[in-house]
């Protein structure tokens, strides 16, 4: 037991108190915002009237999610050094979309990452091809983040098995938990559409950088600002010795006696880091947010932003995991929560009772903390939950089965109604998962975005002779690769660690499909091009080529 | 919907101007993106394959693994800013130009 009960409590009044103080004033947010959504530009886009800055900052809010801030934060405390590539991976990706997609996208697309994709397609199958795809992201994405909320829930109520809380044990105050943070984020996109969502993830943005920086200056204090002293007690108290700051704990292990399975483990890596990479060009909740700004230059200036706020975030991760794991311990972590989840909040009381006063001072900063991380999943299923709803109404409904012959005013409402039912299944979905291991969801959205999204935009951007059959076979090819090899891989079936831990299917190896279903992808959009009966439009090209290079026409 | 000439993109896309952009363009981003591509594989691969230089210690606890994965946020900061001074130099000002070309040109 780590908190004495009195501090529990204390705790979770304090977590309580501060999250109805930040629902009630996203919720004010959302409100207004309402107010000044009056058509389909404001509901989808934020009317566009967002500042670089702004949009940077809710860029943070929309990517640094429960898996970078509890996530990696505890894949460092319990393994040290391996949880860096994560934020070096997610740092990184942001040169892709920088480079390769942001400005071209905000020129060129109105509403949903279909728009650039259909531009010179038939309309039909690429927009169907793409809505399949932005839900399958967006719902595996949805779920990682919920059931993370789920778990994070019953360690800051204090909710231990066998103890109640309300009345509720730990799994009811799961189901609780799913189902309020469902609920809100439903409020947030039906009442408030992009500009309410943007606020939302402002204000987490700035909430989560604030708490981090805290903490940060607290850790490094600790130690006098000396990064080698911080590492060697985290190695120390880790139980794991100097290997804790090498790599190996955890990606690329070596096998001894085992050469095949040293391989595979390394090719994993691998296939692990250029997911990461390639992932976040295709996510489609990041890229409706480039339209939430005037110009491609905005796009540009709030990607940069962007890469500064998250780059520092992502710094900080090694003093929160590494400091973690020197003033908590990888023991006292691992039996709060064996995935490493509750690292942060671990820390946060840690080093409140170390500076703001014992153990009330521990329990308001763990309570605190906990405040910010619901926070942050409430942001980002917002986030995931506009995009479908956004691709649901905008490219399936609209154009797919209305044929573009519909009002905006129609089409808004057919995306709040998305976004209640796309909530509505995310819930149940969510509760159905809530004991599962969830690391894999987060990955899982990454490798499909990369294999089934990526190949289709900078297709669609740059090769003057992609086709229909090439984008829809590029998406459905890379898609499909990356649930399959997933759905027959270690993560799902074989393995104590498992999803299915008392079956197996498993054949395949690897635990990222990365590295075979993002070449799949390119290969698909290739050869479908290739095998096309009607070649590319040369004219819709220009258009887009023009307009996405000087912003022409742009919306 | 045919190719022709009067379609002011066309005509555009055809012009010297724009080849021009999509040259300047094209010959920033795509050897950046390969040279950033690989200065990661190759910190991925390190990682994977040589643990024993990766784990070498440079300062106290500093090893080479932790400055490599800091210069891979230095290397992001640096060629982010960098391609912000390529655009507004060398891309946002033909940019602009094209894009009044094509307006008055009648679209929409």
């Amino acid at each position: 037991m780590i908190l004495a009960v009195a501090s529990a409590s204390t705790t979770r009044s304090i977590t309580i108190t501060l999250f109805v103080i930040f629902v009630i004033i996203t919720l004010g947010i959302t409100v207004w915002a309402s107010r000044q959504t009056r058509n389909a530009t404001d509901f989808y886009a934020g009317g566009r009237s967002f500042s670089g800055f702004q949009n940077g900052m809710a860029i943070g809010g929309d990517y640094m999610s429960a898996a970078s801030f509890l996530g990696i934060a505890g894949i460092i405390a319990l393994n040290g050094y391996d949880g860096f590539l994560y934020s070096i991976g997610f740092l990184v990706a942001w040169l892709v979309a920088l480079l390769l997609v942001a400005e071209l996208l905000r020129n060129s697309g109105k509403y949903t990452m279909a728009d650039v994709l259909a531009f010179r397609m038939r309309q039909a199958p690429v927009r169907t091809a793409a809505a399949i795809s932005t839900v399958t992201v967006s719902i595996f994405y949805l779920l990682a983040q919920m059931v993370g909320a789920g778990a994070l829930v019953a360690l800051l109520l204090g909710i231990k098995p066998g103890t109640t809380f309300l009345g509720m044990g730990a799994n009811t105050a799961k189901i609780a938990t799913i189902m309020m943070i469902g609920a809100l984020m439903i409020v947030y996109v039906t009442v408030g559409g992009m500009k309410g969502t943007t606020y939302v993830q402002i204000v987490k943005a700035f909430m989560l950088m604030l708490g981090a920086i805290l903490m940060t200056v607290l850790v490094l204090s600790t130690y006098k600002f000396n990064l080698s002293s911080l590492l060697g007690a985290a190695a120390a108290k880790s139980g794991k010795g100097d290997a804790f700051l090498n790599p190996g704990l955890v990606y690329g292990k070596e096998v001894a006696g085992n050469a095949t399975q040293t391989f595979y483990n390394k090719i994993d890596l691998f296939s692990l880091g250029i997911a990461l990479v390639l992932g976040t060009a295709g996510l489609p909740h990041i890229l409706i947010r480039f339209y939430t700004v005037p110009t491609a230059k905005a796009a540009r200036r709030s990607v940069l932003w962007a890469i500064g706020i998250i780059g520092g975030f992502y710094l900080m991760t090694l003093a929160l995991g590494f400091g973690a794991a020197a003033l908590v311990g990888g023991a006292a972590i691992r039996t709060q929560n064996p995935g490493g989840n509750t690292a942060a909040p671990q820390l946060a009381q840690a080093l409140g009772q170390k500076y703001f006063g014992g153990d009330i001072g521990g329990a308001a900063f763990l309570a605190v903390i906990a405040a910010v991380a619901f926070a942050t999943i409430l942001a980002v299923v917002a986030g995931l939950t506009l995009a479908s709803s956004s691709s649901m109404a905008h490219d399936f409904y609209a154009n797919v089965v209305k044929k573009g012959q519909t009002s905006e005013r129609q089409e808004v409402v057919v995306a709040r109604f998305s976004a209640l039912v796309i909530g509505a299944i995310s819930i149940v979905l969510g509760i159905l998962a809530k004991d599962l291991n969830v690391a894999f969801l987060v990955a899982l959205a990454f490798a499909v975005a990369a294999s089934g999204n990526l190949p289709a935009i900078l297709y669609s951007l740059f090769w003057r002779r992609f086709t229909t059959t090439g984008a829809v076979a590029a998406i459905y090819g890379g898609l499909i690769s990356a649930v399959l090899l997933v759905f027959f891989s270690p993560v799902v079936s074989g393995f104590s660690t498992s999803m299915f831990p008392k079956e197996d299917w498993h054949w395949w190896p690897l635990s990222n499909p990365g590295i075979v279903s993002i070449p799949v992808g390119f290969l698909c959009g290739w050869l479908g091009t290739l095998l096309s009966r009607r070649p590319a439009d040369e004219a819709k090209f220009a258009e887009l080529e023009v307009r996405a290079l000087t912003g022409a026409g742009a919306h | 919907m045919s190719t022709d000439t009067s379609n002011p993109y066309v005509a555009v896309q055809e012009s010297p101007e724009f080849a021009g952009l999509r040259k300047a363009l094209r010959g920033f981003v795509f050897p950046m993106t390969v040279v950033f591509f690989a200065w990661y594989a190759l910190y991925v691969i390190l990682s994977a394959y040589t643990r024993g230089f990766m784990s070498h210690k440079l300062i106290g606890h500093v090893n080479v693994a932790l400055v490599f994965g800091l210069l891979q946020f230095l290397t992001t900061f640096l060629i982010a800013w960098q391609y912000e001074r390529y655009s507004s130099r060398r891309l946002d000002p033909v940019a602009e130009q094209l894009r009044a070309t094509v307006e008055s040109g009648g679209t929409r």
